[in-house]
Protein backbone atom coordinates (compact mmCIF):
# COMPACT_ATOMS: atom_id res chain seq x y z
CA UNK A 1 0.00 0.00 0.00
CA UNK A 2 2.89 2.47 0.72
CA UNK A 3 4.11 2.36 -2.85
CA UNK A 4 1.02 3.53 -4.41
CA UNK A 5 1.63 7.42 -5.29
CA UNK A 6 -0.25 10.51 -4.37
CA UNK A 7 -2.31 10.19 -7.62
CA UNK A 8 -2.94 6.46 -7.19
CA UNK A 9 -4.09 7.00 -3.78
CA UNK A 10 -6.92 10.05 -4.83
CA UNK A 11 -8.40 7.55 -7.63
CA UNK A 12 -8.36 4.75 -5.05
CA UNK A 13 -10.05 6.99 -2.69
CA UNK A 14 -12.71 7.80 -4.98
CA UNK A 15 -13.20 4.24 -6.44
CA UNK A 16 -16.69 3.08 -6.62
CA UNK A 17 -15.62 -0.11 -5.17
CA UNK A 18 -15.16 1.39 -1.87
CA UNK A 19 -17.10 0.63 1.25
CA UNK A 20 -19.86 3.09 1.42
CA UNK A 21 -20.93 5.11 4.10
CA UNK A 22 -24.10 3.02 4.48
CA UNK A 23 -22.17 -0.38 4.62
CA UNK A 24 -19.79 0.55 7.11
CA UNK A 25 -22.92 1.60 9.29
CA UNK A 26 -24.60 -1.88 9.04
CA UNK A 27 -21.43 -3.08 9.70
CA UNK A 28 -20.27 -1.56 12.97
CA UNK A 29 -23.31 -0.76 14.61
CA UNK A 30 -26.17 -3.10 15.53
CA UNK A 31 -30.21 -1.84 15.87
CA UNK A 32 -28.93 0.94 13.88
CA UNK A 33 -31.68 3.76 13.59
CA UNK A 34 -31.79 6.66 10.97
CA UNK A 35 -32.76 9.99 12.63
CA UNK A 36 -33.49 12.33 9.77
CA UNK A 37 -33.74 16.40 9.16
CA UNK A 38 -31.91 19.48 10.90
CA UNK A 39 -35.45 20.60 12.46
CA UNK A 40 -34.97 23.66 10.52
CA UNK A 41 -35.22 23.80 6.69
CA UNK A 42 -35.19 20.25 5.20
CA UNK A 43 -33.23 16.43 5.33
CA UNK A 44 -30.23 16.61 3.78
CA UNK A 45 -29.41 12.91 1.61
CA UNK A 46 -25.81 13.30 1.73
CA UNK A 47 -25.84 13.07 5.35
CA UNK A 48 -26.60 10.05 7.67
CA UNK A 49 -27.01 10.32 11.37
CA UNK A 50 -28.85 8.03 13.65
CA UNK A 51 -28.54 6.17 17.23
CA UNK A 52 -27.23 2.23 17.24
CA UNK A 53 -25.26 0.21 19.12
CA UNK A 54 -21.50 -0.33 19.14
CA UNK A 55 -20.55 -3.73 20.68
CA UNK A 56 -23.91 -2.68 23.10
CA UNK A 57 -22.72 0.46 23.74
CA UNK A 58 -25.25 3.03 22.62
CA UNK A 59 -23.68 5.57 20.05
CA UNK A 60 -24.68 8.55 18.09
CA UNK A 61 -23.59 7.83 14.43
CA UNK A 62 -23.00 10.68 11.62
CA UNK A 63 -22.22 10.08 8.27
CA UNK A 64 -21.17 12.09 4.97
CA UNK A 65 -22.09 9.51 1.98
CA UNK A 66 -21.57 9.01 -1.63
CA UNK A 67 -24.64 7.52 -3.95
CA UNK A 68 -23.88 4.16 -5.54
CA UNK A 69 -25.86 4.81 -8.64
CA UNK A 70 -26.40 8.15 -10.98
CA UNK A 71 -29.63 8.73 -9.13
CA UNK A 72 -28.67 8.49 -5.51
CA UNK A 73 -25.44 10.53 -6.58
CA UNK A 74 -27.53 13.42 -7.89
CA UNK A 75 -29.95 13.39 -4.65
CA UNK A 76 -26.31 13.08 -2.36
CA UNK A 77 -24.44 15.78 -4.54
CA UNK A 78 -22.18 13.23 -4.73
CA UNK A 79 -21.40 13.12 -1.01
CA UNK A 80 -21.44 16.96 -0.84
CA UNK A 81 -23.43 18.11 2.20
CA UNK A 82 -25.57 20.73 2.06
CA UNK A 83 -25.80 23.58 5.16
CA UNK A 84 -28.96 21.47 6.21
CA UNK A 85 -27.21 17.94 6.26
CA UNK A 86 -24.40 19.57 8.33
CA UNK A 87 -27.04 21.00 11.00
CA UNK A 88 -28.50 17.41 11.16
CA UNK A 89 -24.98 15.99 12.31
CA UNK A 90 -24.93 19.09 14.55
CA UNK A 91 -28.40 18.38 15.78
CA UNK A 92 -27.86 14.88 16.45
CA UNK A 93 -24.28 15.78 18.08
CA UNK A 94 -25.65 17.95 20.55
CA UNK A 95 -28.29 15.17 21.43
CA UNK A 96 -25.63 12.68 22.19
CA UNK A 97 -23.71 15.27 24.38
CA UNK A 98 -27.29 15.13 26.16
CA UNK A 99 -27.55 11.54 26.32
CA UNK A 100 -23.80 10.95 27.11
CA UNK A 101 -23.12 8.70 24.09
CA UNK A 102 -19.98 8.64 22.44
CA UNK A 103 -20.12 10.24 18.72
CA UNK A 104 -18.56 8.08 15.48
CA UNK A 105 -18.16 10.41 12.67
CA UNK A 106 -17.70 9.08 9.25
CA UNK A 107 -16.47 11.07 6.58
CA UNK A 108 -16.34 10.57 2.81
CA UNK A 109 -16.66 14.33 1.31
CA UNK A 110 -14.95 16.14 -1.76
CA UNK A 111 -16.06 19.02 -0.10
CA UNK A 112 -18.97 21.28 0.70
CA UNK A 113 -21.90 21.76 -1.89
CA UNK A 114 -20.83 24.62 -4.17
CA UNK A 115 -24.13 25.74 -4.80
CA UNK A 116 -26.28 29.45 -4.77
CA UNK A 117 -28.51 27.65 -2.48
CA UNK A 118 -26.02 26.68 -0.32
CA UNK A 119 -24.92 29.72 0.36
CA UNK A 120 -28.42 31.56 0.98
CA UNK A 121 -28.48 28.54 3.79
CA UNK A 122 -25.24 29.73 5.05
CA UNK A 123 -22.95 26.61 3.86
CA UNK A 124 -19.72 28.99 5.88
CA UNK A 125 -22.07 29.66 9.16
CA UNK A 126 -23.02 25.68 9.50
CA UNK A 127 -19.73 24.67 9.01
CA UNK A 128 -18.78 27.03 11.46
CA UNK A 129 -21.03 25.67 14.01
CA UNK A 130 -19.92 21.95 13.43
CA UNK A 131 -16.57 23.46 14.22
CA UNK A 132 -17.33 25.74 17.72
CA UNK A 133 -19.91 23.56 19.25
CA UNK A 134 -18.49 20.14 17.60
CA UNK A 135 -15.44 21.17 19.31
CA UNK A 136 -16.77 21.25 23.06
CA UNK A 137 -18.82 18.40 22.93
CA UNK A 138 -18.00 16.66 26.30
CA UNK A 139 -17.92 13.11 24.74
CA UNK A 140 -16.03 11.02 23.22
CA UNK A 141 -15.93 11.79 19.45
CA UNK A 142 -13.96 9.99 16.83
CA UNK A 143 -13.53 10.66 13.02
CA UNK A 144 -12.87 8.47 10.28
CA UNK A 145 -11.99 9.59 7.09
CA UNK A 146 -13.28 6.84 4.86
CA UNK A 147 -12.51 8.08 1.05
CA UNK A 148 -12.43 11.66 0.52
CA UNK A 149 -11.61 14.35 2.99
CA UNK A 150 -11.84 17.57 1.25
CA UNK A 151 -11.44 20.94 2.49
CA UNK A 152 -13.73 22.43 5.05
CA UNK A 153 -16.59 19.90 4.22
CA UNK A 154 -14.64 17.79 5.97
CA UNK A 155 -13.18 19.17 8.88
CA UNK A 156 -16.35 20.35 10.10
CA UNK A 157 -16.80 16.75 11.44
CA UNK A 158 -13.30 15.38 11.79
CA UNK A 159 -12.24 17.57 14.58
CA UNK A 160 -12.85 14.89 17.65
CA UNK A 161 -10.57 13.26 20.03
CA UNK A 162 -9.38 10.66 17.74
CA UNK A 163 -9.13 10.91 14.04
CA UNK A 164 -8.14 8.35 11.59
CA UNK A 165 -7.82 7.40 7.45
CA UNK A 166 -8.65 4.28 6.01
CA UNK A 167 -5.66 3.30 3.82
CA UNK A 168 -7.46 4.30 0.43
CA UNK A 169 -7.82 7.83 1.62
CA UNK A 170 -7.24 11.10 1.18
CA UNK A 171 -7.51 14.39 3.43
CA UNK A 172 -6.36 18.15 2.06
CA UNK A 173 -7.30 21.41 2.37
CA UNK A 174 -8.79 21.59 -1.39
CA UNK A 175 -9.14 18.99 -4.13
CA UNK A 176 -6.24 18.14 -6.45
CA UNK A 177 -8.70 19.72 -9.36
CA UNK A 178 -9.17 22.55 -7.02
CA UNK A 179 -5.42 22.55 -6.27
CA UNK A 180 -3.98 22.69 -9.73
CA UNK A 181 -6.57 25.01 -10.75
CA UNK A 182 -5.78 27.91 -8.19
CA UNK A 183 -2.07 27.00 -8.02
CA UNK A 184 -1.05 26.82 -11.97
CA UNK A 185 -4.61 28.08 -13.14
CA UNK A 186 -4.34 24.28 -14.89
CA UNK A 187 -6.50 21.86 -13.49
CA UNK A 188 -4.69 18.88 -16.00
CA UNK A 189 -1.85 18.85 -12.97
CA UNK A 190 -3.79 16.92 -10.76
CA UNK A 191 -1.08 14.24 -9.99
CA UNK A 192 1.59 17.39 -9.11
CA UNK A 193 -0.81 18.64 -6.95
CA UNK A 194 -1.39 15.41 -5.42
CA UNK A 195 1.92 14.99 -4.01
CA UNK A 196 2.39 18.84 -3.57
CA UNK A 197 -0.66 18.36 -0.89
CA UNK A 198 1.19 15.86 1.44
CA UNK A 199 -2.85 14.47 0.84
CA UNK A 200 -1.58 10.36 2.16
CA UNK A 201 -2.83 8.76 5.06
CA UNK A 202 0.98 7.76 5.73
CA UNK A 203 2.06 11.43 5.47
CA UNK A 204 -0.58 12.68 7.29
CA UNK A 205 -0.16 10.39 10.69
CA UNK A 206 3.60 11.29 10.04
CA UNK A 207 2.57 15.15 10.91
CA UNK A 208 0.26 14.19 13.79
CA UNK A 209 -3.14 15.65 11.89
CA UNK A 210 -4.44 11.42 12.14
CA UNK A 211 -3.95 9.35 15.16
CA UNK A 212 -4.05 6.36 12.81
CA UNK A 213 -4.53 4.41 9.27
CA UNK A 214 -6.83 2.02 9.54
CA UNK A 215 -6.67 -1.53 7.50
CA UNK A 216 -8.70 -1.11 4.34
CA UNK A 217 -12.22 -3.25 4.53
CA UNK A 218 -13.89 -4.36 1.46
CA UNK A 219 -17.83 -4.96 0.74
CA UNK A 220 -18.61 -8.12 2.27
CA UNK A 221 -15.83 -7.86 4.85
CA UNK A 222 -16.34 -8.99 8.62
CA UNK A 223 -16.17 -6.01 10.38
CA UNK A 224 -15.63 -7.05 13.41
CA UNK A 225 -12.08 -6.35 13.72
CA UNK A 226 -12.93 -2.51 13.22
CA UNK A 227 -15.63 -2.60 15.58
CA UNK A 228 -13.44 -4.28 18.72
CA UNK A 229 -11.04 -1.63 17.62
CA UNK A 230 -13.25 1.37 17.75
CA UNK A 231 -14.79 0.27 20.84
CA UNK A 232 -11.38 0.13 22.41
CA UNK A 233 -10.54 3.75 21.48
CA UNK A 234 -13.89 4.71 22.54
CA UNK A 235 -13.33 3.13 26.20
CA UNK A 236 -10.25 4.51 26.58
CA UNK A 237 -11.76 8.01 25.82
CA UNK A 238 -14.55 7.47 28.36
CA UNK A 239 -12.13 6.26 31.40
CA UNK A 240 -10.81 9.69 30.92
CA UNK A 241 -12.48 12.37 33.24
CA UNK A 242 -14.78 14.84 30.97
CA UNK A 243 -12.45 17.60 31.74
CA UNK A 244 -9.15 16.12 30.99
CA UNK A 245 -11.11 14.54 27.53
CA UNK A 246 -11.45 18.13 26.95
CA UNK A 247 -8.20 19.52 27.60
CA UNK A 248 -6.99 16.28 25.35
CA UNK A 249 -9.05 17.38 22.58
CA UNK A 250 -7.87 20.96 22.65
CA UNK A 251 -4.48 20.25 23.05
CA UNK A 252 -4.46 17.91 20.11
CA UNK A 253 -5.78 20.77 17.70
CA UNK A 254 -3.79 23.57 19.72
CA UNK A 255 -0.52 22.35 18.82
CA UNK A 256 -1.19 22.95 14.73
CA UNK B 1 -10.14 83.71 -34.39
CA UNK B 2 -11.00 80.83 -31.92
CA UNK B 3 -8.43 78.89 -33.35
CA UNK B 4 -5.91 81.23 -32.13
CA UNK B 5 -7.13 81.37 -28.48
CA UNK B 6 -7.50 77.65 -28.49
CA UNK B 7 -4.55 76.61 -29.71
CA UNK B 8 -4.62 72.35 -30.08
CA UNK B 9 -1.52 71.41 -28.18
CA UNK B 10 0.49 68.99 -30.63
CA UNK B 11 0.69 65.20 -30.14
CA UNK B 12 3.96 64.93 -28.38
CA UNK B 13 2.99 67.89 -25.92
CA UNK B 14 0.16 66.09 -24.95
CA UNK B 15 1.46 62.82 -24.54
CA UNK B 16 3.99 64.96 -22.47
CA UNK B 17 1.34 66.20 -20.27
CA UNK B 18 -0.10 62.75 -19.61
CA UNK B 19 3.01 61.23 -18.34
CA UNK B 20 2.79 64.08 -16.21
CA UNK B 21 -0.19 63.00 -14.80
CA UNK B 22 0.48 60.72 -11.75
CA UNK B 23 -1.18 56.94 -11.78
CA UNK B 24 -4.19 56.54 -9.50
CA UNK B 25 -5.53 60.12 -9.77
CA UNK B 26 -8.86 58.81 -10.40
CA UNK B 27 -10.46 55.37 -9.00
CA UNK B 28 -13.33 53.07 -9.87
CA UNK B 29 -15.72 51.76 -7.59
CA UNK B 30 -16.21 48.17 -7.93
CA UNK B 31 -19.39 47.94 -7.15
CA UNK B 32 -21.00 51.00 -8.73
CA UNK B 33 -18.97 51.33 -10.93
CA UNK B 34 -18.69 55.32 -10.29
CA UNK B 35 -15.01 57.63 -10.83
CA UNK B 36 -14.05 59.76 -8.79
CA UNK B 37 -10.94 61.51 -8.39
CA UNK B 38 -9.00 59.24 -5.68
CA UNK B 39 -8.71 61.99 -3.00
CA UNK B 40 -12.54 61.92 -2.72
CA UNK B 41 -12.37 58.24 -0.67
CA UNK B 42 -10.59 60.01 1.45
CA UNK B 43 -8.74 59.06 5.22
CA UNK B 44 -11.71 56.11 5.03
CA UNK B 45 -10.96 54.87 1.72
CA UNK B 46 -14.65 54.49 0.90
CA UNK B 47 -16.55 55.40 -2.33
CA UNK B 48 -18.31 58.92 -2.52
CA UNK B 49 -21.35 57.88 -4.41
CA UNK B 50 -22.64 54.22 -2.90
CA UNK B 51 -20.39 54.20 0.49
CA UNK B 52 -18.26 50.60 -0.35
CA UNK B 53 -15.36 50.38 1.57
CA UNK B 54 -12.46 49.70 -0.32
CA UNK B 55 -9.37 47.30 0.91
CA UNK B 56 -7.48 48.53 3.20
CA UNK B 57 -4.43 47.42 4.84
CA UNK B 58 -5.03 46.18 8.47
CA UNK B 59 -2.31 48.81 9.74
CA UNK B 60 -4.77 51.70 8.39
CA UNK B 61 -7.59 50.40 9.60
CA UNK B 62 -6.47 50.00 12.99
CA UNK B 63 -5.55 53.84 13.11
CA UNK B 64 -9.07 54.64 11.47
CA UNK B 65 -11.03 52.60 13.66
CA UNK B 66 -9.29 52.54 17.29
CA UNK B 67 -8.34 55.60 19.98
CA UNK B 68 -4.89 53.78 20.34
CA UNK B 69 -3.56 50.60 19.29
CA UNK B 70 -0.91 48.35 20.59
CA UNK B 71 0.49 45.64 18.58
CA UNK B 72 1.01 42.13 19.76
CA UNK B 73 3.26 39.47 18.72
CA UNK B 74 3.92 41.35 15.87
CA UNK B 75 6.95 38.82 15.24
CA UNK B 76 5.28 36.14 14.32
CA UNK B 77 5.41 35.25 10.81
CA UNK B 78 4.98 31.60 8.37
CA UNK B 79 7.16 29.19 10.37
CA UNK B 80 10.58 28.11 8.69
CA UNK B 81 8.95 24.15 7.48
CA UNK B 82 7.78 26.39 4.77
CA UNK B 83 10.27 26.83 1.85
CA UNK B 84 8.51 26.85 -1.66
CA UNK B 85 10.54 29.76 -3.57
CA UNK B 86 7.37 31.08 -5.10
CA UNK B 87 5.43 31.01 -1.71
CA UNK B 88 8.48 32.95 0.13
CA UNK B 89 8.67 35.62 -2.44
CA UNK B 90 4.74 36.18 -2.11
CA UNK B 91 5.33 36.40 1.44
CA UNK B 92 8.35 39.15 1.30
CA UNK B 93 6.47 41.30 -1.09
CA UNK B 94 3.08 41.40 1.06
CA UNK B 95 5.31 42.39 4.03
CA UNK B 96 6.82 44.74 2.59
CA UNK B 97 3.17 46.00 0.93
CA UNK B 98 1.66 45.74 4.64
CA UNK B 99 4.21 46.21 6.89
CA UNK B 100 3.17 43.28 8.71
CA UNK B 101 4.45 39.78 8.79
CA UNK B 102 1.10 37.27 8.96
CA UNK B 103 -1.82 37.88 7.74
CA UNK B 104 -3.81 39.30 10.50
CA UNK B 105 -2.96 42.15 12.70
CA UNK B 106 -3.40 41.76 16.42
CA UNK B 107 -3.04 44.14 19.46
CA UNK B 108 -5.29 45.88 22.49
CA UNK B 109 -7.26 48.58 21.14
CA UNK B 110 -9.15 51.83 23.15
CA UNK B 111 -12.31 52.91 22.29
CA UNK B 112 -13.71 55.64 24.57
CA UNK B 113 -11.83 54.40 26.92
CA UNK B 114 -12.74 51.04 26.38
CA UNK B 115 -9.98 48.12 26.32
CA UNK B 116 -10.59 45.67 23.24
CA UNK B 117 -8.82 43.10 21.88
CA UNK B 118 -8.29 43.69 18.57
CA UNK B 119 -7.90 41.14 15.30
CA UNK B 120 -7.63 42.70 11.56
CA UNK B 121 -7.34 40.54 8.26
CA UNK B 122 -4.58 42.41 5.63
CA UNK B 123 -6.53 41.49 2.42
CA UNK B 124 -3.10 42.55 1.26
CA UNK B 125 -1.14 39.88 2.91
CA UNK B 126 -1.12 36.47 0.52
CA UNK B 127 -4.99 37.76 0.24
CA UNK B 128 -5.29 37.50 4.09
CA UNK B 129 -5.15 33.66 3.91
CA UNK B 130 -5.16 31.98 7.21
CA UNK B 131 -1.85 30.60 7.30
CA UNK B 132 -0.58 28.35 10.60
CA UNK B 133 0.71 32.32 12.07
CA UNK B 134 -2.52 33.90 11.24
CA UNK B 135 -4.11 31.30 13.36
CA UNK B 136 -1.78 31.10 15.92
CA UNK B 137 -2.32 35.14 16.32
CA UNK B 138 -5.44 34.97 16.43
CA UNK B 139 -5.63 32.08 18.80
CA UNK B 140 -3.29 33.66 21.20
CA UNK B 141 -5.33 37.03 20.67
CA UNK B 142 -8.31 35.22 22.05
CA UNK B 143 -6.39 33.44 24.90
CA UNK B 144 -5.38 37.03 25.83
CA UNK B 145 -9.23 38.21 25.96
CA UNK B 146 -10.11 35.24 28.00
CA UNK B 147 -6.95 35.48 30.63
CA UNK B 148 -7.75 39.50 30.62
CA UNK B 149 -11.98 40.06 30.61
CA UNK B 150 -11.38 41.61 27.43
CA UNK B 151 -14.16 41.71 24.20
CA UNK B 152 -12.38 40.68 20.49
CA UNK B 153 -13.38 42.86 17.58
CA UNK B 154 -12.52 41.03 14.30
CA UNK B 155 -12.42 42.41 10.79
CA UNK B 156 -12.22 39.42 8.35
CA UNK B 157 -10.68 40.14 5.18
CA UNK B 158 -9.81 36.76 3.69
CA UNK B 159 -9.46 34.78 0.43
CA UNK B 160 -10.01 31.42 2.78
CA UNK B 161 -7.49 28.92 3.68
CA UNK B 162 -3.96 29.05 2.64
CA UNK B 163 -3.17 26.52 -0.15
CA UNK B 164 0.34 26.57 -0.04
CA UNK B 165 0.08 25.54 4.20
CA UNK B 166 -2.19 23.04 2.71
CA UNK B 167 -4.29 20.96 5.47
CA UNK B 168 -2.00 22.81 8.25
CA UNK B 169 -4.42 25.73 7.02
CA UNK B 170 -7.37 23.60 7.50
CA UNK B 171 -6.35 22.60 11.20
CA UNK B 172 -6.51 26.48 11.55
CA UNK B 173 -10.38 26.75 11.41
CA UNK B 174 -10.48 23.66 14.13
CA UNK B 175 -7.58 25.40 16.30
CA UNK B 176 -9.20 29.09 16.26
CA UNK B 177 -12.74 27.69 16.66
CA UNK B 178 -11.48 26.17 20.12
CA UNK B 179 -10.19 29.48 21.16
CA UNK B 180 -13.61 31.85 20.10
CA UNK B 181 -15.62 29.05 22.16
CA UNK B 182 -13.21 29.16 25.60
CA UNK B 183 -13.72 32.84 25.33
CA UNK B 184 -17.57 32.51 24.60
CA UNK B 185 -18.28 30.59 28.02
CA UNK B 186 -15.97 33.13 29.50
CA UNK B 187 -19.13 35.12 28.93
CA UNK B 188 -17.16 37.60 26.85
CA UNK B 189 -18.20 39.13 24.26
CA UNK B 190 -16.95 38.54 20.14
CA UNK B 191 -18.38 40.74 17.63
CA UNK B 192 -17.22 40.34 13.59
CA UNK B 193 -16.97 42.96 11.01
CA UNK B 194 -17.31 41.40 7.98
CA UNK B 195 -15.18 43.48 4.95
CA UNK B 196 -14.69 42.76 1.52
CA UNK B 197 -14.09 39.78 0.61
CA UNK B 198 -14.59 37.31 3.47
CA UNK B 199 -15.03 33.87 1.99
CA UNK B 200 -13.91 30.41 2.24
CA UNK B 201 -12.67 28.67 5.39
CA UNK B 202 -12.35 32.01 7.21
CA UNK B 203 -16.23 32.43 6.60
CA UNK B 204 -16.69 29.15 8.04
CA UNK B 205 -15.33 29.15 10.97
CA UNK B 206 -14.59 32.35 12.82
CA UNK B 207 -16.10 35.09 10.79
CA UNK B 208 -19.42 33.21 11.41
CA UNK B 209 -19.24 32.61 15.07
CA UNK B 210 -19.51 36.00 16.40
CA UNK B 211 -22.07 37.01 18.69
CA UNK B 212 -22.53 40.32 16.92
CA UNK B 213 -21.91 39.68 13.16
CA UNK B 214 -21.51 43.44 11.37
CA UNK B 215 -20.68 43.80 7.12
CA UNK B 216 -18.91 47.11 5.75
CA UNK B 217 -21.27 48.07 3.08
CA UNK B 218 -21.26 45.39 -0.19
CA UNK B 219 -18.58 43.48 0.97
CA UNK B 220 -18.67 40.43 -0.58
CA UNK B 221 -19.12 37.43 1.81
CA UNK B 222 -19.36 33.98 0.73
CA UNK B 223 -18.07 30.42 1.87
CA UNK B 224 -17.49 28.61 -2.32
CA UNK B 225 -15.81 30.95 -4.94
CA UNK B 226 -18.22 32.13 -7.42
CA UNK B 227 -16.32 30.32 -10.63
CA UNK B 228 -16.62 27.19 -8.41
CA UNK B 229 -19.85 27.74 -8.17
CA UNK B 230 -20.44 28.48 -11.52
CA UNK B 231 -18.59 25.22 -12.59
CA UNK B 232 -21.09 22.94 -10.49
CA UNK B 233 -24.59 24.34 -11.23
CA UNK B 234 -23.46 25.29 -14.86
CA UNK B 235 -25.06 28.54 -15.32
CA UNK B 236 -23.92 32.00 -14.09
CA UNK B 237 -25.17 32.67 -10.12
CA UNK B 238 -26.68 36.00 -9.71
CA UNK B 239 -24.81 39.02 -9.74
CA UNK B 240 -24.70 40.43 -5.77
CA UNK B 241 -25.29 36.41 -4.60
CA UNK B 242 -22.66 36.77 -1.99
CA UNK B 243 -22.77 40.76 -1.39
CA UNK B 244 -23.51 41.40 2.50
CA UNK B 245 -26.98 43.05 0.83
CA UNK B 246 -28.02 39.55 -0.05
CA UNK B 247 -26.85 37.52 2.82
CA UNK B 248 -28.07 40.01 5.30
CA UNK B 249 -31.58 39.06 3.99
CA UNK B 250 -30.89 35.33 4.55
CA UNK B 251 -30.38 35.74 7.95
CA UNK B 252 -26.69 35.54 8.57
CA UNK B 253 -25.52 39.43 9.53
CA UNK B 254 -26.55 41.68 12.12
CA UNK B 255 -26.38 44.57 10.65
CA UNK B 256 -24.69 46.51 7.80
CA UNK B 257 -22.87 49.66 9.01
CA UNK B 258 -21.14 51.64 6.40
CA UNK B 259 -17.19 52.16 7.58
CA UNK B 260 -17.46 56.42 8.35
CA UNK B 261 -19.96 55.10 11.22
CA UNK B 262 -17.79 52.45 12.30
CA UNK B 263 -15.72 53.70 14.93
CA UNK B 264 -19.68 54.99 16.47
CA UNK B 265 -21.22 51.94 15.99
CA UNK B 266 -18.20 49.26 17.62
CA UNK B 267 -18.33 51.88 20.63
CA UNK B 268 -21.95 51.84 21.09
CA UNK B 269 -21.79 47.74 21.19
CA UNK B 270 -18.62 47.30 23.06
CA UNK B 271 -20.20 49.51 25.72
CA UNK B 272 -23.38 48.00 26.04
CA UNK B 273 -21.05 44.54 26.48
CA UNK B 274 -19.08 45.92 29.30
CA UNK B 275 -19.16 44.18 32.80
CA UNK B 276 -20.86 47.20 34.33
CA UNK B 277 -23.85 47.02 31.96
CA UNK B 278 -24.37 43.19 32.57
CA UNK B 279 -26.93 42.24 35.28
CA UNK B 280 -26.61 40.48 38.47
CA UNK B 281 -22.49 42.04 38.76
Amino acid sequence: MANKTAYERVTAARSPKKMTTDELISGLISNFFELHGDRSDGDDQAVIGGVGRLNDQPITVVGIRKGTDTEENIKRHFGSPEPEGYRKALRLMKQAEKFHRPILALVNTPGAWPDVDAEYHGIGSAIAQCLQVGMQLRVPYISIIVGEGGSGGAIALACGDRVFMFEDSIYSVLSPEGYASIMWKDSAKVKEAAEALKLTPEWLLKTGIIDQIIHEYHSGDDLEPLRDFLANQFNELKNLPVDELMRQRHNRYRKF
Amino acid sequence: MLQSRFKMPSREELKKRMDNIPDNIMKECPVCHSTFFSMRAGKQRTCPNCGFGFRITAKRRAKITFDSFEELDSDVTVPKQYTDEKYMAKVAKAKKVTGIKESVLTGIGTLAKMKVAVGIMDPFFVMGSLGSATGEKIVRLFERATRDQLPVVMFTASGGARMQEGINSLMQMAKVSQAVEAHSKAGLFYLVVLCDPTTGGVTASFAMQGDIILAESHALVGFAGRRVIEQTIMKQPPKDFQRAETVIQHGFIDAIVPRSDMKKTLTNLLSLHTKENANGE
